[in-house]
């Protein structure tokens, strides 16, 4: 189990890293979502993985629970993620409104041809 | 008056100024006077404590974590610096009242004016070394900001910039050097600091600190080598000049070695860098005043070279240099800062400080002509005055030291040094005021109102005072030498005299006063010969450096930071993997710990999904719809995901969220090109995905490691579980920690993510009333409009479901405690039952049903959370206490009010604000000129593209002929 968690986290990682490598802001963005979710299922592993113990406490009985702290954490990063990934979206979006290009390089196109 | 008082007074004085502004050049120069006064009478009130020899203190815990606490402490040493620079100041505002020009801003100068005045005054009352430090910065900053003050002159601004580079650099190292300093005495308080001599002086990191210490004393007192920013500094206003340029900033550096004297002095370290460079100032700073045309640079040298001699008294560390020390800042307070407003007035009068233009003004000016003139003898070392008298003391220590084992060096080189000093003084008495009256000064000088002339006037007394009763200054002197000396050594025991019979300091003394009055009476060829020689000019030396410096970084950030993101987020990653390879290699690795889990089918399906759907949005990415059908299928499978692994309020959360962000992309879309243009050859694209795929095997290996691990010490989170339902109240762990034990994280949180939101308002905004505005309007949609925009089916399930949605929403919240759910998620959930309605109904229907704005909701969710917390205040607890109890009304059964539900209503808010703000924003951009604002949302759209096609036309056609 633990493999699977651990290679979808870097399959994610990975192809968030290509896409944020693209050159128009819209890939770039997915690029970010995609290691957004690397890096919450990252922070929430942390708490190591747990099956069938959510973390409500039972007050009769005495069990281990999943980790909640890192729950907590991830809980709040998720929709922080969506706030930023709001305002990066309306970066984006101002940008190619206003100059009517989504490219995310700032640099002439002689030196980008030349790359 | 309370410490903490005398340095706050100027500060929160600084305030007044500017509002005073408007009413009168009188009432702003007034209140600025009144707050420095009261300052003033504040530390005089501490004066019979320091004359009984007591340390006044004040003390109150900062940070105590890091040693930064607000500890002043008031000894004679304090006492004497502090009553120089609120004494002196309040001079300098009676002055700078009468100087200012009408067009100049009041207000503004003396804003600045008190903040120095308090950055100084916290300098000198400092028990903290990093309290120290900071007031020590803002005198920098206040200095740059005061020499800046007329911005219309090039040479002003330049000026303080140069000042600021040098004396800011020189505050840098001195940080390092008073930290080394208390790392080695255990404390950052002075008076731990100035009790463990032996230990900071046998320390291996006595010289580091040393030389980094000087080096922030010199730049800020302008010792040779770095003497050359206070002459350009003088472009300020000359009641800045005389202020922080010659009475008190400058002396800054030398209150600190004197600060410093008991634990750093009697080395030969100190020895050797302290006299050497005291003594090159001093005389390279005489010398170059002799020759300077403009008075005020004449001064400015005058007082690079004073500030050398008493640098040089401290670095002989003998307890009578440090006495002479003493006696000459208070002397050269009274007579140089005299000499700056004579020359202002001058300036003012005649509208010239160059000394070739002027002459003759003995009679024009004669008020002027006594002060300037009592000043610059007492300056030339004239008896009678008290210049005189420490230039004495000054020449009788020099005659007694040694350096570099010649005994002849140092009087000899303080006798010339002398001897300029002479030189110039005669010289800015001869040139200003002898000679014949000319005619063809810029302006007719005359003596000018008392405003300008007292001030300077009062000093010229004290001048006199000190120079014939020297006993007068003695106790007080010794008292302030006490101080500098500590437990170090004891207060020399010889008395204040203007006759001390023959000895060689005075013949060392006429020597000076002869030649200096013989230099001015050649001082024709003496100039020549200086305008003949080539000297190296600090200036372009300074530029130099600067734009070498400039090169360098350059050099370095321009190959990376080329304005390409792509590059930066390369070099990030790679940046990144590398320094965690290292990390990797480099630590201790323990062994598995854990069994791994076996895999189950159904675990197995989901991975095999978000590995499919990546695969397949990376390969299809360009197909920009395509992606987002990609990557909310990730987002689902990651919310399986952590039902799976026990975790239902991230699972829940991890949802709604995807749903808010796949509208908001889609919003986005709208706007974007559909496609992305395939523009990267094959092997930009192998080299990013090498990357990538590096990164992911990284990303892997960490993951894979520290899951098959047990945490080094046990997880922190023991404590939340044992204390989740008893001290807060709920069984839902998550929630608890979110509302109760992180509960300040998460007002931050929602804070930011306001923010966010209100930072999306406002782009749409500045979007909306610039030029886009009409381009959005007359946008052509590249895809062709529904006819019914607003189905009837969606219309009716979306009203009909809301309230559903919305109660769900509330039990949601309601459980939170104790059950998967609480504020975040119901918030999200409300958010989705209200999208829903703007997309099915219409933006204007939706909005105009809509009661209040989404900022207000932002808005009150930020505050209902912060009442919260600070509800606990008035019990007496910290920032977001929490409490709760159990109540039974009935018929209900028994249940839960907690101030942190009350807290998680904040959280809901907010997130229900934010989300709605943001996508609000977004959809407002789509609204077009023609686009139909109906009461009626389901009418079918009039404006669509192409009627024709509109299978209902047939239908009503078909109607119209049956009828």
């Amino acid at each position: 189990m633990e493999l699977l968690v651990a290679s979808a986290i870097g399959v994610l990682t990975a192809g968030g890293i290509y896409l944020v490598l693209r050159l128009r802001t819209f890939p770039v963005i997915l690029g970010i979502s995609l290691l957004t979710y690397a890096v919450n299922v990252f922070l929430f592993a942390s708490g190591r993985l747990t099956i069938g113990a959510g973390p409500i406490l039972n007050r009769y009985e005495d069990l281990t629970y999943a980790d909640p702290l890192p729950q907590a954490l991830v809980l709040t990063a998720i929709v922080i993620s969506f706030g930023m990934t709001a305002v990066v979206v309306m970066i984006a979006l101002g940008a190619f409104l206003g100059a009517n290009d989504d490219h995310v390089d700032d640099i002439d196109d002689t030196e980008e041809s030349a790359q | 008056m309370s410490l903490f008082l005398i340095v706050a007074v100027p500060f929160l004085g600084a305030l007044l100024p500017g509002l005073m502004n408007s009413a009168g050049r009188k009432a702003c120069a007034g209140v600025t006077f009144m707050v420095t006064l009261v300052a003033f009478v504040g530390l005089l009130s501490q004066l019979p404590a320091v004359l009984a020899g007591e340390v006044v203190q004040a003390r109150v815990e900062w940070l105590p974590a890091l040693g930064l606490n607000v500890n002043l402490h008031l000894d004679g040493l304090a006492f004497f610096f502090a009553a120089l620079i609120l004494g002196i100041g309040l001079l300098i505002i009676a002055y700078a009242r009468s100087y200012l020009a009408r067009g100049d801003n009041m207000g503004e100068f003396f804003t600045y004016l008190l903040l120095f005045q308090g950055a100084m005054v916290g300098i000198v009352l400092s028990d903290n070394i990093l309290l120290l430090l900071i007031f020590w910065e803002m005198t920098s900053l206040a200095s740059f900001l005061l020499i800046g003050y007329w911005k219309h002159v090039v040479e002003g601004r330049q000026g303080a910039r140069m000042a600021l580079t040098v004396t800011g650099m020189g505050g840098l190292a001195l940080i390092g050097g008073l930290l080394i300093l208390g790392q080695i005495a255990g404390s950052y308080d002075l008076s731990v600091i100035l009790e463990n001599r032996e230990a900071i002086q046998a320390s291996p990191l006595y010289v580091p600190a040393l030389l980094l210490i000087l080096l922030g004393c010199f730049t800020k007192s302008a010792q040779f080598p770095f003497h050359f920013w206070l002459p350009r500094a003088m472009a300020a206003p000359t009641p800045v000049s005389a202020y922080l340029h010659s009475a008190t900033m400058v002396k800054a550096g030398i209150f600190m070695m004197a600060r410093l004297w008991p634990v750093l002095s009697g080395t030969t370290e100190w020895f050797v860098i302290v006299t050497t460079a005291g003594l090159l100032t001093m005389v390279i700073g005489a010398l170059i005043a002799l020759f300077k045309h403009d008075l005020k640079a004449l001064l400015a040298y005058s007082t690079v070279s004073h500030l050398g001699l008493i640098t040089m008294l401290l670095g002989t560390g003998t307890a009578f240099g440090a006495m002479a020390a003493m006696f000459h800042i208070l002397n050269h307070a009274t007579f140089k800062a005299a000499l700056f407003m004579s020359a202002g007035i001058v300036d003012h009068e005649a509208k010239t400080r160059d000394i070739r233009l002027l002459g003759g003004l003995r009679k024009l000016m004669p008020i002027t002509f006594v002060i300037a003139t009592i000043a610059a003898l007492s300056m030339a070392g004239i008896p009678f005055l008290n210049g005189f008298l420490s230039k004495e003391q000054m020449l009788e220590e020099a005659n007694r030291t040694v350096l570099f084992g010649a005994p002849w060096l140092v009087p000899v080189l303080a006798t010339v040094g002398s001897l300029f000093s002479a030189a110039y003084c005669f010289r800015f008495i001869g040139h200003t005021f002898f000679g014949p009256v000319r005619d063809d000064y810029p302006a007719k000088p005359h003596d000018p109102g008392a405003g300008l002339w007292l001030p300077p006037a009062i000093l010229v007394v004290l001048v006199i005072v000190i120079g014939v009763a020297p006993f007068l200054a003695e106790p007080f002197v010794k008292l302030v030498t006490a101080d500098v000396l500590g437990a170090a050594a004891e207060v020399p025991k010889a008395y204040f005299k203007i006759w001390h019979g023959l000895v060689p300091a005075l013949f060392m003394s006429i020597i000076a006063v002869v030649g200096g009055f013989l230099m001015y009476l050649v001082f024709a060829p003496l100039l020549r010969a200086w305008d003949a020689t080539p000297r190296p000019d600090a200036k372009p030396m300074f530029d130099g450096v600067i734009a070498g410096a400039v090169a360098l970084a350059r050099g370095l950030i321009a190959p990376i930071h080329d304005g390409a993101f792509t590059r930066y987020a390369a070099v990030m990653v790679l940046a990144v993997l590398g320094a965690g390879y290292y990390a990797f290699g480099t630590g201790v690795v323990g062994a598995t710990a854990r069994e791994m889990q076996p895999m189950t089918p159904i675990a197995v399906g989901g991975w095999a999904m978000v590995i499919a759907a990546t695969a397949v949005l990376v390969v299809m990415h360009r197909y920009r719809l395509f992606a987002l059908v990609m990557i909310g299928i990730v987002g689902l499978m990651v919310s399986a995901g952590f039902v799976f692994f026990s975790a239902p309020d991230l699972a829940m959360t991890q949802f709604t969220v995807e749903v808010v962000t796949i509208i908001l992309l889609l919003l986005a879309l709208n706007f974007l090109p559909k496609r992305t243009p395939d523009e990267s050859g094959a092997l930009r694209r192998i080299r990013d995905a090498g990357i990538g795929i590096i990164g992911g095997i990284a990303a892997t290996a960490l993951s894979f490691h520290y899951l098959m691990r047990d945490a080094i010490e046990g997880p922190i989170s023991a404590f939340h579980v044992a204390n989740s339902y008893k001290g807060g109240g709920g069984t839902n762990m998550v929630n608890v920690i979110l509302v109760d034990f992180r509960g300040f994280d998460t007002y931050g949180e929602i804070i930011v993510l306001g923010i966010a939101a209100l930072l999306i308002y406002a782009l749409t905004e500045t979007l909306l009333s610039g030029p886009v505005r009409a381009r959005l309007l007359n946008r052509k949609p590249d895809q062709a409009f529904a006819g019914d925009a607003h189905p009837m089916m969606m219309v009716v399930l979306t009203r009909v479901i809301m309230p559903i949605v919305l109660m769900v929403g509330f039990y949601i919240f309601l459980r939170g405690h104790n059950e998967p759910g609480g504020g975040f998620i119901a918030g999200l959930i409300v958010s989705i039952a209200v999208v829903m309605q703007y997309m099915a109904s219409g933006f204007g229907w939706t909005s105009a049903r809509l009661r209040y704005p989404y900022h207000g909701v932002i808005g009150a969710g930020v505050l209902v959370a912060g009442l919260t917390g600070i509800g606990s205040w008035f019990v007496g607890k910290p920032f977001l206490t929490s409490d709760f109890t159990y109540v039974r009304i009935p018929p209900f059964q028994e249940f839960e009010l907690a101030t942190a539900a009350l807290f998680d209503v904040g959280v809901f808010l907010a997130v229900v604000g934010a989300v709605m703000l943001s996508l609000e924003s977004f959809s407002r951009l789509a609204r077009r000129v023609d686009m139909v604002e109906s009461e009626h949302p389901m009418e079918i759209n009039p404006a669509r593209d192409d009627p024709a096609e509109d299978p209902l036309n047939e239908l009503r056609k078909a109607r119209t002929e049956t009828a």
